[in-house]
């Protein structure tokens, strides 16, 4: 009894993930070296070896689809941090009506991506929108939010930092109020300005847990999808066709459920490279920390 | 130290943060006015903020489940009703599930010393990086052809469970670190099992981080799309799923689309307003600690 009891509470979890999660993953590594649709079982499907692969460099749906993920990506994760992390260096103080601030701003991240991607495409709709409204109101030509590429392109990005903005703003608030006060203060009695202290004192100080929101939020961008399936469903053409979009899409609509396979491992390939580099961060950073430890212990 | 200068110049901040919350709550107060406005009130070029508020969008979506028949539901689709119970019963059965599961195997970990921190938290983070369009493909041909268990409710419940379940044993490991390991040693030698020490020493005792698990699971198998839309048929379809599919039909009818959204809505709002602390210690820990 008490050698297997560990064994026994772990079961029910490791079971579970062996069969619903890993060996799944497993079986989409090889389902990408097959040529398979939906009505066949996978036992019928041919071997295709690298087939899928090599059909992948010469797709330009698919090209395009990486492009506009990686676009996408790097332009809402660097709007996204400069308006957060701002946002948090000017209201860190004591200012009433915060704890108010700070559970608004979980809202967004908190309801389904389903409804954020319908209010959304409400609001740009072009004759019930707010925006088209205001507009009209105003004696202004309606925009065409979705049905343009470069705006819908446009309107995909705004509502993703609507809705992410606040996730940074929380993680650099949480840093900043954590950071050692005596290091401030040190420099704000050397008559360092406000400026000098965001560039010199804070930013460097808050830089560890930057650099991890910046790859979490990465992490997460390269898999949004539901948002843009309901706002543009990938168009007006391809110019907001996501790499993860393209996956359901190939699978569902196209029925090349090898090729769909093979995409989802370049982008499980890609998101795997960012985890490591940030897991391999972290560990620097605690080594690091450790050991000015360390040496200070050794200076007293 | 008070300083009257200080706090004039904070004073210049609420308008600031009276903007943002007004962005930040604007589109979801915007959803809630139109899923109380009638058809011909959000289509008229003419429309305005003041309005007569009506439950009907509410009704019509929810008509399969009330135990009268509103008047101006012509022919009634079960189709939301139906959806939303199995939402709840998704959700609620694998957050239960994920939970009781997670929460042995965290205590397994902590107490016997499998592997170390590092293994489980970078297994942790491998696994909440799949994203769900990767599940998509393996998973609907598995659960087709080899499980025989697409379309089914437990077929969705399960791999939600699966999605869900390296958070929460992550999570839950950094409370029951916490944990003085004494407590526990004196539940033992007054006799108590293993198991007798686990439900009544240990759990109680990670309470805030169970409430914190939970909520983070509930929202994310209550708001699931992808997958639920390749298991489901046309009896287990989940809220989302039928959002989408009434996207695709001619002539939207925003008043139902925005009642039903709203519908899908309340419950994370309402974790959000009680719970806003713990939703920001586990997004937080999420973020800093890796």
């Amino acid at each position: 009894m008490n050698r297997l009891t560990p064994y026994f509470f772990l079961a029910p979890a490791a079971a579970i993930l062996g069969i619903a999660l890993l060996y799944p993953i497993g079986y989409m590594i090889y389902a990408s070296f097959l040529d398979w649709n939906p009505s066949q079982r996978i036992g019928e499907a041919d071997w295709v070896g690298l087939g899928n692969y090599l059909k992948l460099l010469h797709d330009d749906a698919f090209r395009e689809s990486v492009w506009v993920t990686i676009r996408f990506a790097s332009i809402v994760v660097t709007l996204e941090m400069i308006l957060g992390v701002g946002l948090a260096l000017l209201l860190d103080r004591n200012l009433r009506g915060m704890s108010v601030l700070r559970t608004i701003f979980i809202l967004p991240m908190m309801i389904a991506p389903i409804v954020v991607g319908l209010m959304w495409r409400y609001m740009y709709h072009p004759q019930v929108g707010i925006f088209n409204r205001i507009l009209k109101s105003l004696g202004f030509d309606p925009i065409p939010f979705l049905s343009e590429p470069h705006w819908a392109f446009a309107s995909v990005i705004i509502s993703d930092v609507w809705q992410w903005t606040p996730f940074i703003f929380i993680l650099s608030l949480a840093a900043l109020q954590s950071l050692p006060k005596s290091a401030i203060e040190a420099a704000r009695i050397d008559g360092a300005s406000a400026w000098q202290q965001i560039l010199y004192i804070k930013l460097p100080l808050m830089m560890p847990v930057l650099i991890v929101t910046v790859l979490l939020r990465l992490i997460d961008a390269f898999k949004v999808l539901e948002v843009i399936l309901v706002l543009t469903n990938g168009g007006p053409g391809l110019s907001t066709e996501v790499l993860a979009l393209h996956i359901s899409r190939t699978a569902s609509e196209f029925r090349e459920l090898g090729e769909a396979a093979a995409m989802s491992n370049v982008l499980l390939i890609l998101l795997m490279l960012l985890t490591a580099l940030m897991f391999a961060y972290t560990k620097w950073q605690e080594k690091r920390s450790l050991r000015l430890l360390e040496a200070r212990k050794e200076e007293l | 130290m008070p300083r009257p200068a200080s706090a004039r110049s904070n004073l210049a901040f609420y308008p600031l943060i009276v903007l943002l919350i007004f962005m930040s709550a604007g589109p979801i107060a915007l959803m809630l006015m139109t899923s109380l406005r009638l058809n011909v009130d959000i289509t008229s070029p003419t429309a305005s903020f003041l309005f007569t508020p009506t439950l009907r969008n509410y009704e019509t979506t929810l008509c399969g489940l009330l135990w009268y028949k509103p008047a101006h539901v012509d022919y009634c689709n079960p189709m939301f009703g139906r959806a939303l119970v199995n939402s709840l019963i998704v959700a609620i059965s694998s957050t239960a599930l994920t939970l009781v599961i997670g929460c042995m195997a965290a205590y397994s970990l902590v107490r016997f010393r499998f592997f170390g921190r590092d293994v489980v938290s970078l297994t942790t983070l491998m696994m909440r990086m799949v994203p769900p369009a990767v599940l998509l493909v393996p998973v609907f041909g598995i659960w087709t052809f080899q499980f025989g268990i697409s379309g089914t409710l437990g077929g969705i419940i399960l791999i939600y469970t699966a999605m869900n379940l390296p958070f929460v044993i992550w999570i839950l490991q950094s409370f029951i670190v916490q944990i003085p390991i004494q407590l526990e040693e004196a539940a033992r030698m007054d006799g108590a099992g293993p198991f007798r020490v686990f439900f009544l020493v240990v759990l109680p005792l990670i309470k805030p981080g169970l409430a914190a698990a939970a909520i983070f699971t509930f929202r994310i198998a209550w708001n699931e799309f992808l997958l639920a839309n390749a298991l489901s048929d046309r009896n287990t379809r989940t809220v989302p799923v039928t959002i989408v599919n009434s996207l695709s039909e001619l002539g939207i009818d925003w008043g139902v689309l925005m009642a039903t959204g709203m519908l899908l809505a309340i419950p994370p709002i309402l974790f959000t307003f009680f719970a806003a602390r713990q939703i920001i210690t586990g997004m937080t820990a999420g973020a800093v600690k890796g």
